[in-house]
């Protein structure tokens, strides 16, 4: 029960085999069991997840049942869920219970899927190894010594581990596929403005994208059936038709030219990453693909124009953790701007106080032209490699993550070489565009993620290829051992 | 170019983050090391290329100038760290 697919939940579900009851409890028990180790989960509440797996096995009663009903999700901690604590991994939230639901939330309720639990990430999503959490480390259920990735490394974790059959994450340069890489499972950061980013707490509102993470593509074709969708709260949700977006799940791949970017297979790549990958591709090519090499020239540049743009727009974001309306407050200060100062002090963390420095070092007074402007000027060039190399091929295949999952402590004396981590997912964010990470094999017994990236709205497609590679391989259905 | 703890102290004021004189010392090393890598930026030419703010070029939606969100004052401030008559309460600004 604990590999099946989302598909056969919910038919096992509507063919009342199992109940979202029983379901759930199995899961919770699981939980339980396994967390305290694992840490995938913040906040696990077992009266509320059952309450609203009651609910489901009522619908399922009356015979109204959808694809996800009754289906246990974990939440990544960044989305608000109505009187459910949402820390987004910071002290600052840590006794912030919700007052309302996330909209991405609303939707999984609205398709009667159960909220499993609220899942460990990096503090305000700032990190790609789970290691800044205010809430302790996640382990990678594969090697315990080391990281799960982030910042969605809790929901990577808790899928890798059994401990939910799909979860929610979100991606600002990689924060969906590098952890859904290091940790063996399918995840999908969708085109910018597909979902609604009203209740998922800010961090760099022109790159932050929620998307789904799971054991295989098709499972996130279902989830994105859930997720996706206009959203008149968020301001830069797209107006369009909604989708289906399992309809090209058995689309032929005959005839699909895929991209490979040379700079994704150059120095910095880990030679076991690379080989897995290039065996993906060539089972591409069995699949009756053909392959094109392409340049993206300005992929070494998206690293410091995103530590750019991205903290300069979390400088800003950030500054509503005052103390004032809610969230923690220091205990003691000596008048308002000292309560300011020894609240936002002592609630960040050191990763989120750095990247808090340098966007307002970068847009003040004098450095702005130099700095944010420069950054955005570059974005563009960024976004336009895409664009040309979108003229000789449909999609892009590359590597994930530069290597595997790290050990813990490894990156976190030298930010700048933790930033690195992200060097083949953050252009993507930053040109909008949809990307995916799948397994691809192993690399000395640990996950390796072959990414996805494809041309704006392609997501139904790139699920299909995805599902094709899932068909003639089994990557996606290995799990960890240790975690019966 | 080079920051000075100065200039780790005066940014740290501006974004309201308390910082002590050792925690300045060592923030003033990792903020060297990431201005170095944004520093890389500078070499490229982007003479007549338009900033890029947002991937999709958008313009602000309007709606009609109707009533959508109801006052949940309670609801709100029962979360807050203090409050009064529903007022929120902040460390007097004025003598």
């Amino acid at each position: 029960m604990i590999h099946a697919s989302l598909k056969d939940l919910a038919a096992a579900l509507a063919a009342k085999k199992i109940s979202s009851v029983e379901l759930t409890q199995l899961y919770l028990d699981r939980i339980e069991r396994l967390n305290p180790d694992i840490n995938a989960y913040i906040t696990v509440d077992a009266e509320k997840s059952l309450a609203q797996a009651r609910a489901a096995d009522e619908r399922i009663a009356k015979g109204e049942t959808g694809p996800l009903t009754g289906v246990p999700i974990a939440q990544k901690d960044i989305f608000c869920a109505k009187d459910w604590i949402t820390t987004c991994g910071s002290k600052m939230l840590g006794n912030f219970v919700a007052p309302y639901d996330a909209h991405i939330v609303e939707q999984f309720n609205r398709a009667g899927a159960v909220n499993l639990g609220k899942t460990n990430m990096d503090e305000f999503a700032m990190g790609s190894s789970n290691e800044t959490s205010y809430f302790g480390k996640v382990k990678n259920p594969w090697d315990r010594e080391r990281v799960p990735g982030g910042s969605s490394g809790g929901s990577a974790a808790a899928v890798a581990a059994r401990l939910a059959p799909a979860a929610t994450g979100t991606d600002t340069g990689g924060s969906i596929r590098q952890p859904a890489s290091l940790c063996g499972l399918s995840g999908l950061k969708p085109t910018y403005g597909v979902c609604s980013r009203y209740g998922m707490i800010a961090f760099a509102s022109s790159l932050d994208q929620a998307g789904p993470m799971a054991k295989s593509a098709e499972d996130l074709a279902l989830m994105m059936n859930v997720m996706a969708g206009f959203d008149q709260r968020d301001s830069t949700s797209l107006q369009r038709e909604n989708e289906d977006y399992t309809r090209d799940l058995d689309k032929p791949l005959a005839g699909l030219k895929i991209g490979l970017p040379k700079e994704y297979f150059a120095e910095g790549l880990d030679a076991g990453v690379a080989q897995a990958v290039q065996e993906a591709i060539d089972q591409y090519r069995k699949l009756g693909a053909e392959t094109v090499e392409i340049s993206l020239p300005n992929t070494r540049l998206s690293i410091p124009v995103y530590y750019v743009l991205a903290p300069a727009e979390a400088s800003s974001n950030l500054s509503r953790f005052d103390g004032v309306r809610y969230g923690y407050r220091a205990p003691e200060y000596t008048d308002l701007l000292d309560m300011y100062s020894k609240t936002r002090a002592q609630g960040f963390g050191a990763e989120v106080k750095r990247r808090i420095m340098i966007g307002t070092y970068v847009l003040s007074a004098g450095y702005y032209d130099a700095y944010y402007l420069k950054a955005q000027k570059i974005r563009r060039l960024i976004a336009q490699d895409f664009e040309e190399a979108f003229k000789h091929c449909d999609v892009i295949m590359g590597p994930a993550a530069p290597g595997t999952a790290f050990k813990v402590g490894e990156k976190t004396s030298d930010p700048v070489q933790m930033y690195l981590e992200d060097l083949y997912t953050i252009a993507v964010n930053l040109a909008g565009l949809p990307g995916m990470s799948i397994p691809a094999g192993f690399s000395n017994g640990l996950p390796v993620g072959l990414q996805i990236i494809g041309n704006y709205f392609s997501e139904s497609r790139m699920l299909g290829i995805g599902h094709a590679f899932q068909q003639a391989t089994d990557w996606h259905t290995k799990a960890p051992a240790g975690i019966e | 170019m080079s920051l000075t703890t100065d200039d780790v102290k005066r940014i740290a004021h501006l974004a309201r983050i308390e910082i002590g004189d050792d925690e300045a010392q060592s923030t003033l090393k990792q903020l060297s090391g990431i201005l170095g890598l944004i520093e890389e930026m500078q070499a490229v030419d982007t003479a007549g290329i338009e900033p890029m703010s947002h991937s999709q070029d958008l313009t602000q939606r309007l709606r009609d100038d109707v009533v959508t969100s109801t006052n949940q004052r309670e609801l709100f401030q029962s979360i807050a760290p203090a409050v009064e008559n529903g007022l929120y309460l902040v460390p007097k600004v004025i003598e």
